[in-house]
Parts: C-alpha cells; structure tokens; sequence
C-alpha cells in the first residue's frame, strides 16, 4: 500500500487495528483491547517521560477503540498535553481526540481553553484552523463563553488568511448555534454581510451559511444582504461553466454556493427594489430555462448539481409566490421530473409539487398531472416514493377531482404499506369529509374504510362519521341501510359492528319496514357478532339492545331474554353486568313514555372542527396539511377541540344544571376521565385552550372577591389569593396540574412584570407565583397572563385577564348621610357620573348585595339614603398618582328585576369603569 | 447537516461526525437504527428519505454507505453531492481510496472531512484548496511504512 503511507504513519497504530480485525470473535476483542488499554495505562503512568510520537500514537489508538464503540476513561490530560506540542501532527490528534470526547472536568477545559487561546494568537494560520474547528466540533457553552467574543474580530480582520475566516465563520456559526446569546454581533453585521463580497468564493460559502443562520433569526438588522445576494447569485448563473476554475463542479459554476444563496434570500420577502427584483427574477428565468438545455456532462453528479440549484429555485418562487408565471414554469419543470428515471428526481418532484398545489397560481397547473402521480402511487417501487404520491395527491385533491382520488386512495390502501395505512386512513377520511357533496357518498367511503383497513381506522374517524350521520337526516336512513348490508359479510371488523351497532341502535327505525331488515332480523344480525366482540364493544351493543326496545317494542322480550341470560346480568365484566342488570330493570320498570324521554334519539352534536383533521395535523408536521387547510378549520369549526375531548364538556352538561333528557346511553358522549386519558395524551387530541384568544370568563368573578379558582379545564387549574393595602396588592397565582403527566416548558408572562415561574409542573402538582402589584394611575384594562406549557408534546397556548381591577385599590370611607349628598352634588359635572340601568343577573337577595358591595371594597353606608332598598357606598381609590374619591347609589326595582346604578367619583374615567364593572356583577 | 455516519455493508460504522449535541447513548440509538434503515433498502431506491423530523440522503461506494441527515429546509441533491466531493477527497488522497483506508488511517478521515465540512456546512468545496490544507500537514511527516496492507484493495469510486 505505497500509496497510502502519505502523512506520519504509526506502526504501533496499524498493528493494534489489523490485530483488532483479525479478531474472530467479540470476546476476542474485548480480550486485546483490554490488553492494549492496560499496556496504554502503565505507558502513561510509567517513570519515564513519553516523547510526543508516542504519546500521539497511544491518544490516537484510545480514540480508535472509543470510536469502536468502548468506553474510553482516562487519556484525557494526555491529549491536552498534545495540544502545546510544536509539532502539527501532535497538535492535530490531541484536537482530534478533544473534539470527540469532550470531558466537562472543569480543570480540563480550562486547560483545553488555553490551548485554544495560545493557538489563536499565535498568527500561525494552521493552529488558528485547528483551533477553531476544535471549538466548532465541541461548541460548548465554556467554549462559547470564553471564545464568542473574539472569534468575530478575526472574521473580519483585514489581515486574518481566507483559510481562518472560512473557519471563523463557521464556528461562530456553530456557537451560535448552541449558545445565541453569547455571540452579539453589533458592530460587525455590516462587515460580516459584506463577506457575500468577498473575492474568495470559499470565505463566500462558508461566511453565508452564518449570514442565512443570523438572518432568520434577526432579518432586520441583515436586511442588506438580499441585494448582494442577488448580484452574487446573479454573476454565477451567468457565467461560463469555466469562470469559476475549482468552483466549478461537472461543469456547473459553484453549486453549493448557489444553492446557499438562494437559500438566503428565502428568509426575506421579494426585494422592494425594483432593479434587485427585476434582476432576480432574470436569474430565476436563467436557472429555469439551464435545466432544459440539453446537459454538457452524462455524469449523476452533473445533473444533481445542476437541478440542486433548480429544486432551491423553484423552492424561492414558491416562496414568493406572487409570479404566476415562475410558477407555471416551474410546475412545468416538475411534470418532467414526475416521469424521470431517476427515481430521486421522481421523489423530488412529487415532494416540490406539494407545496406548489397549495399556491393559488398554480394550484391548476398540478391538478393536470393527476394521471402521473395516481401511476406513481400504484406502480413506484420504493415505499418512500408512493408515499409523496400520496401526499401530493393529497394536496391537490379539490371538490372537482375528489371522488376520483378518493377511489385511488381507497384501492391503493388494499396493498398499502403497513407503516403508511394509518396516515393514509386518515387522508381519505379528511378529503371524504371535505369535499362530499352527497353523504351517501361520504358514509360509503368511510365504511369501505372501515371494510378495508379496519385495524387503522381510529376512533376518531368512526366517531366522526356517526357525528355526521347523526346531524344530517337526509343521510340517516342509507346509513341505516348500508351499515346493515356491511354487517351481512361474515367477518366484519369490529369498528363496523360499533359504527353499525350505533346506527342501528338510533335508526333502526328507517329501515325496519322492509321484511329482510326487520326489528328482529336487525337484532340478530348485531347479537351474532356480540361473542366475537371485545368489551367496549360489547357495552355498546348493550345500549344498542336498550335502544332497540324503545324503538320496536315486539322485540323487548327477545332482548330481555338476552340480558337475563346468565352470561349477562352475571358477566364478570362489571361494566357489562351493570348495563345489563340497569336495563333489564329499565325495560321492565319504566313507562313507554319514561322509557321514550329516556332513549330519545340523540340531539344534533355541535358543529366543530373535524376532529380527525386535527388528528392529521398532530401526527404529522406542516408538510401533511397545508396552512390553507388550518385556517379554513378555525373557520369551519370555531373550536378546535377534537373528537376525543369532546366527551368532557358534554358530561359536564349532563351531570350540571340541565341534565339532557336523552342521556347518552352509547356511552359515545362520556368523555374518558381525566385520570385515566392523562397517560395516553399524547394520542389524545387535546387542544383545549383553541385558539389564542384572550380567557376572560373568570375574569368578572373576581371584581367583588379576591380569592378563588380563575381559569379551569381538563388539563390545568388557576387558582388564585390577593391581598390589596392603599395602592399595592400582592396575588398568589397557583398552577395545579391536574393530569397525571409533566407540564413541561411551563412558562407564563404578563404584559407587566413578574418573576418567572417554575418551567415544570409534575402531573397531579401545584405551583405558585407572586406577582406585587403597584397601582400607579387610574386604569381600565387589566393585565395579560400569558400562559404556554407543553403537555404530552402538544403545545398549550392560553391567555387570561389578571383580575386586578381599579376597585381592589379602595379604601372604604365611612361617612354620615350629611356629608354623603353633600359630596355627592359636589361631583355635579356630567361626565363625572356614570350611570347604568340593568336587567339583575341573579336573585335579588339584600345580604347577597350587601356582600358584594362590601367585596367592592367600599364602605357601605347604613342609614344614608331615604329609601332603605337603596344601598349606598363610598370610598378613596388610592393610586400613587392620586387619590380619588368616588360615591356609589344602587337601587333595585324588585318587581321588573332591574337595577339602576349610579357612581360620581372625581375622575371620569374611574366612574366609567367602575360603573362597567359592576353591572355584570347583580 | 446534522450528522454524517460512514458504515459498511455489513453494518460496521467507519466514521461517525456529530454537528448537534447528543448523549452517547442517543448517538449509539440513532447510528443502530439508521444503519438497520439504510441497509434494508434495495439497490434502485431513492438516496431520501424521512427519519424522525430529519431527512436522511445517503449514497452507496462499493462497500461502504455515507449517509448525512439534513433538516427540513436543507437541499437532498446537493447534499448527495457533498457525499460525492468528500468520497473524491478520500480518493484523491489516498489514491482510489478503499474502506481500509479509512479504517487504518481513520484519524485523515476525520482531518479531511474537517477542511471539507465544519459544522456541518461547506467550509471549503474546491477540491484543490482541501487537499493543499491536508497536505501542508503531511510535509511534517515522519516515517513512511504499511506496505504490510496490500490486501485485496478495492477502490470505492470504481463501484
């Protein structure tokens, strides 16, 4: 092996690695490189002092067998040793060995920071390199600490060699990276822009990859860099193959280069300037019109290069989308891809093509390769490929083509990949739900589903469709037909005896007429599935049976057979025992009529948004759903709650003030319990906090008392205490945790100030902030809290009203009825009244009011106002600006159940408010 | 790039480069379940494909894979063609480099990836300026011998 013995070969080194490899066995390995770390160990520890040779070879061989996979725990000062060597060699392996095994010993990277530093300054360009691509592969916080701030001075140092900048560049990108904060570039941003200048087409590729880095994170302040860009971008595409001498890579000039400029430019708008634009766009045209010239190489790596810079391209235009021609163009270009042969450039311009059908502009352009991409689904033979086939035809599916690519999916699903079919599942749904304009056809497809890929269909799905059947009567009866029919196949899946066992159960009715689908013939049909069934299932068909009592009484003795039997009301399955014993009772006890309240058919669910859409876009990032999609969700539904959260709130309304008639005897509506939901919530679809609007509901509680529960649902409790003195005010928050699963990444702002809150709340757990207040002015609006906290990796968004109000500043003021209306006609000025009339809220019980205006924070004043029904109060609202005095009268007319409500205070806004506050609360 | 894994067809790992932070235990995880992916595959399959949230492109050379993983907004086609440039380093310094190579002289290897890729990004893509940067430290040689290794070489570019 002539060739090879370039560099400083090691003998020792090349003997312990064939020794290594002509080990027949993993014990056998074991045994030598134990030998060798023993022989390593006492080499280090030996009398003798070491000459650098060795010791290299010794570092280099712990890092081979650290790289084989053992654990390597000594050797570490040794290296650091290495690094002051004078000779490169030397230097190279003990920065090699740093940089893969990092060892957070304090007293180390102390010395390895040295190291780095000596080698840094010593204008030694081949140390600089080795010493910044050492912080580059470790970009450590210490690192990051001791480094950040020099780095960007030899970036850009006039005097610093190309080599070092390139490696400057790239390791403060990669501190960056880890540690954002230490590394402020300020001063040096113009400087570090105009590198895109630089002559050096390498400083250029490596100082653009931080430029991209630091403009997505501050556009702002990098905004120059799209002109240069373009000009860059501009003078390579237009030069010949040759300009660019090793730049140029099988006859494209600087791909990569190009590539990461137009990368660049896609973390900003479209340039403002028209000459920049104009400019652009004749790039763009140039990189379009290149992948249509016939190629100047047959080599792969041509054509990679080559369409490299296509794909990037046509990712920019996508981008902008605002060139309907580019567009067009470049959906063109992709059709050709779909049928290339190589398959990367299929799989390519399948994935390309997802984005472009989601743009208005071209949305049509890529409907029309419908055939090529159906083709691809059923004949490509790699599952990766199919699977983007899937996607796009996902994504260009519109109310025109939608039965067509509903029925390829559907065939496509009896052959699918197994790791593909649950998302597949999913996407049929969706599009079935989205686009059907009959839901005959809408309830055939998702029974097919159901009949094909039962096992996928998840109960979000089967719930949907039973949601759908049950808020439109059109559909009810061919539901009740077809569930029938699907139920006669000898093995049907389980989901479809749920689904055809509600149905049934609620509409039974429509389809009874004929003789072939009779009560009884219903019935057996759905008991001869009951033994194969599982218990969830089982409980279903139970209510069903009840269900069927109600709608056809000659079946009740049949049915009651059914649930006497021994295997019934004496299951071992407490759950089916009850139901069985509770209806037995219920069919023989209670009245047609009872009966008839009791099984109505089930109310209309409430509209929302689809609760499998939501399931698609957990599952899957922005790629699978496009934004078009999200929103016109919020806009359908409002709420984003999903099918499985939905049980919670409807529960809650049984069990609350208005307990529904037509309880839900399926079982569909009782929401899971808290407990037992909160360990599979990451399967769960729990968004209970919507969208981001402000939670104000318990904000009003708060104006006459100063303690209680502000926010609750499923997953979170706000409690909260205050206490107000003069104008301060000090409020406990507690955050309880009501699942059983961490709350991570807690954290909560206010438009104010306040300290920061534990990150983490355990399941079951509480935790608590103090936020002190100061009442500087008079205010209307109250502080946001803004709450965000990761619960089973969904992220959890909530924004509340802080219940500080101007009245928690009150100081009660006790007067007598002379001085009362003696102030009060000094308030005289109209806007210094504020005055409301309103209808009462709530009973008109006097120790309730009392209580309240106390709550108030006013002194309520006995014996004041001629009329005894008519409370009035005063008090001073203390701000550290001012103080202001206000008056209250409150007179409640019992019979028409109205109050008026007068206030005067000194300030005019102050009436306004208060008086705002308080009419919600009688 | 958020890493680079070079790996035999028999699933041993020849060089393994690490641009994010992770524990030893998640570099183990990720680097055996990659390898399983990528060896299952057949011939004509496409280089991508989605693993995690990450996109893997990888590219066969006689017995060894190169496999990068990518984020989300990276360019797979160009990244093949880091792949390529750095197998053209290999092969130019080594002179039609073969997986023994790069097991017993692993430490290059690494060297010339880190001219090549710092990072995880381009430092350098002209082939000359790389290797110039590599050999300056080679004229700091000291012996010359492993003339022991002439065993069946096969060149990794010759696939």
């Amino acid at each position: 092996m002539p060739a090879v013995s370039k560099g400083d070969g090691m003998r020792g080194l090349a003997v312990f690695i064939s020794d290594i490899r002509n080990c027949k066995s993993k014990e056998a390995e074991i045994k030598r490189i134990n030998k060798e770390l023993a022989n390593i160990r006492s080499k280090f520890k030996g009398d003798k002092a070491l000459d650098g040779y060795s010791k290299k070879k010794y570092v280099c061989k712990l890092l081979f067998i650290f790289l084989l996979g053992h654990d390597i725990d000594f050797g570490h000062m040794e290296a650091v040793n290495l690094l002051s060597s004078n000779k490169y060699t030397e230097k190279q392996i003990g920065y090699l060995f740093i940089s893969v095994l990092v060892n957070s010993n304090s007293e180390l990277i102390r010395l390895i920071n040295n190291a780095i530093k000596n080698d840094l300054s010593s204008r030694n360009p081949t140390f600089m390199c080795l010493a910044l691509h050492c912080i580059a592969n470790v970009g450590s916080r210490e690192m990051a600490e001791a480094f950040a701030g020099e780095i960007p001075r030899i970036l850009v140092a006039g005097d610093t060699m190309d080599s070092v900048k390139q490696s400057a560049a790239l390791c403060l990108l990669r501190l960056y990276k880890t540690s954002p904060d230490l590394v402020l570039m300020g001063e040096w941003t113009s400087r570090v822009v105009h590198l895109l200048n630089d002559q050096h087409m390498g400083v250029v590729t490596a100082a653009i990859s931080l430029i991209t880095c630091l403009s997505q994170k501050n556009p702002d302040e990098f905004k120059t860099c799209v002109s240069l860009a373009v000009s860059r971008l501009s003078r390579i595409v237009s030069s010949a193959s040759t300009d660019l001498q090793d730049y140029t890579y099988y006859f494209v000039p600087a791909p990569w280069l190009s590539c990461k400029l137009l990368r660049l430019l896609q973390c900003y708008p479209p340039p403002e300037d028209g000459a920049v634009k104009g400019r652009l766009v004749e790039c763009l045209e140039t990189i379009l019109n290149k992948a249509q010239e016939p190629p100047k190489s047959k080599k792969v790596q041509h054509s990679n290069a080559k369409n490299a810079i296509l794909f990037e391209a046509i990712s920019l235009i996508i981008h902008y989308d605002s060139e309907p021609n580019l567009l067009v163009r470049a959906c063109n270009q992709l059709g050709q891809f779909l049928q290339h042969r190589e398959t990367n450039l299929r799989y390519l311009a399948l994935e390309s093509m997802c984005t472009l059908a989601s743009s208005e502009f071209s949305h049509e352009a890529v409907k029309t390769h419908i055939e090529t991409v159906i083709n691809a689904l059923k004949t490509e033979r790699d599952v990766s490929v199919r699977q983007r086939a899937a996607d796009l035809l996902y994504a260009m599916c519109d109310r025109s083509n939608a039965k067509q690519i509903v029925a390829e999916m559907l065939s496509y699903l009896e052959t699918a990949d197994y790791s593909i079919r649950e998302e597949m599942v999913l996407k049929v749904a969706i599009l079935a739900e989205k686009y059907a304009v009959d839901y005959s056809w809408y309830v055939d497809t998702i029974l097919n589903l159901i009949r094909i890929a039962g096992d996928y269909v998840s109960e979000e799905v089967w719930y949907r469709v039973i949601q759908i059947v049950i808020n439109r009567d059109d559909v009810q009866g061919y539901a009740a037909k077809t569930v029938f029919e699907a139920l006669q196949a000898p093995a049907c899946h389980e989901n479809m005896v749920k689904v055809g066992g509600y149905i049934l159960g609620e509409f039974g009715n429509l389809i009874a007429g004929d003789p072939r689908s009779s009560p009884l013939v219903q019935f057996n049909l759905l008991h001869s599935k009951f033994h194969l069934c599982s218990v969830p299932t089982r409980a279903l068909l139970l209510s069903a049976y009840i269900k069927f009592i109600n709608l056809f009484p000659e079946t009740k003795s049949t049915i009651q057979e059914v649930l006497r039997s021994d295997s019934q009301i004496r299951n071992s399955d407490v759950e089916l025992q009850q139901r069985a014993v509770e209806y037995l009772k219920l069919s023989s006890i209670a009245s047609t009529d009872v009966l008839a309240t009791v099984l109505e058919e089930m109310p209309p669910f409430p509209e929302r948004e689809s609760s499998i859409l939501a399931k698609l876009k957990k599952k899957k990032g922005p790629g699978a759903v496009s934004v078009n999609e999200l929103e016109e969700g919020k806009r359908e539904g409002g709420e984003l709650n999903g099918g499985g959260e939905r049980g919670g709130d409807s529960s809650t309304s049984a069990v609350g003030s208005t307990p529904s008639p037509s309880a839900d005897l399926l079982g569909l509506r009782a929401g899971p319990p808290v407990t037992a939901a909160a360990p599979s919530a990451g399967s769960l679809l729990v968004d209970v906090f919507s969208e981001a609007g402000v939670n104000d509901d318990g904000f009003l509680r708060f104006v006459c008392k100063n303690n209680g529960v502000l926010f609750e649902n499923q997953l979170l409790q706000i409690g909260i205490k205050s206490e107000y003195r003069q104008n301060l005010g000090r409020m406990y928050l507690f955050y309880g945790n009501k699942t059983s699963v961490q709350f991570v990444t807690f954290t909560t702002t206010l438009n104010v100030q306040a300290k920061p809150v534990e990150p983490l709340i355990e399941g079951g757990a509480q935790v608590q902030q103090v936020i002190n207040i100061e009442c500087l002015t008079d205010f209307s609006d109250a502080p946001l809290l803004n709450i965000k906290f990761r619960y089973g990796g969904a992220l959890q968004n909530l924004t509340l009203k802080l219940p500080v109000t101007i009245n928690k500043f009150f100081q009660p003021t006790e007067m007598a009825s002379h001085d009362f209306f003696q102030r009060w006609k000094q308030l005289s000025l109209p806007q210094q009244e504020a005055q409301k009339i309103f209808k009462a809220n709530h009973a008109m019980d006097t120790e309730v009011l009392k209580a309240k205006l106390l709550g108030l924070g006013m002194a309520l004043l006995e014996n004041v106002d001629p009329n005894p029904e008519n409370f009035v109060c005063a008090g001073v609202i203390q701000t550290k600006a001012q103080q202001v005095g206000s008056l209250l009268r409150l007179e409640p007319n019992a019979q028409a159940q109205m109050y008026r409500l007068t206030v005067r205070s000194s300030k005019d806004t102050v009436s306004k408010r208060l008086c705002e506050l308080l009419a919600e609360q009688f | 790039m958020q890493f680079m894994l070079l790996f035999s067809r028999q699933g041993k790992l020849r060089l393994q480069k690490w641009y994010v932070p992770l524990s030893d235990k998640e570099k183990k995880k990720i680097t055996r379940e990659l390898v399983q992916t990528v060896l299952a595959r057949k011939p004509k399959m496409c280089s991508f494909l989605e693993w995690r949230d990450l996109k893997i492109v990888y590219k066969r050379y006689a017995s060894l894979y190169f496999c990068c993983a990518i984020e989300d907004q990276d360019n797979e086609l160009i990244t093949l063609e880091i792949i390529h440039r750095y197998v053209e380093l290999l092969d130019k310094y080594f002179g039609s480099v073969c997986e023994l190579d790069i097991i017993f002289n692993f430490e290059k290897a690494y060297f010339i990836l880190d001219e090549f890729l710092l990072g995880g990004e381009a430092q350098e893509t002209s082939k000359k300026n790389v290797l110039k940067a590599i050999e300056q430290a080679d004229l700091l040689q000291e012996v010359r011998h492993m003339c022991f290794l002439k065993i069946c070489r096969i060149s990794v570019l010759t696939q």
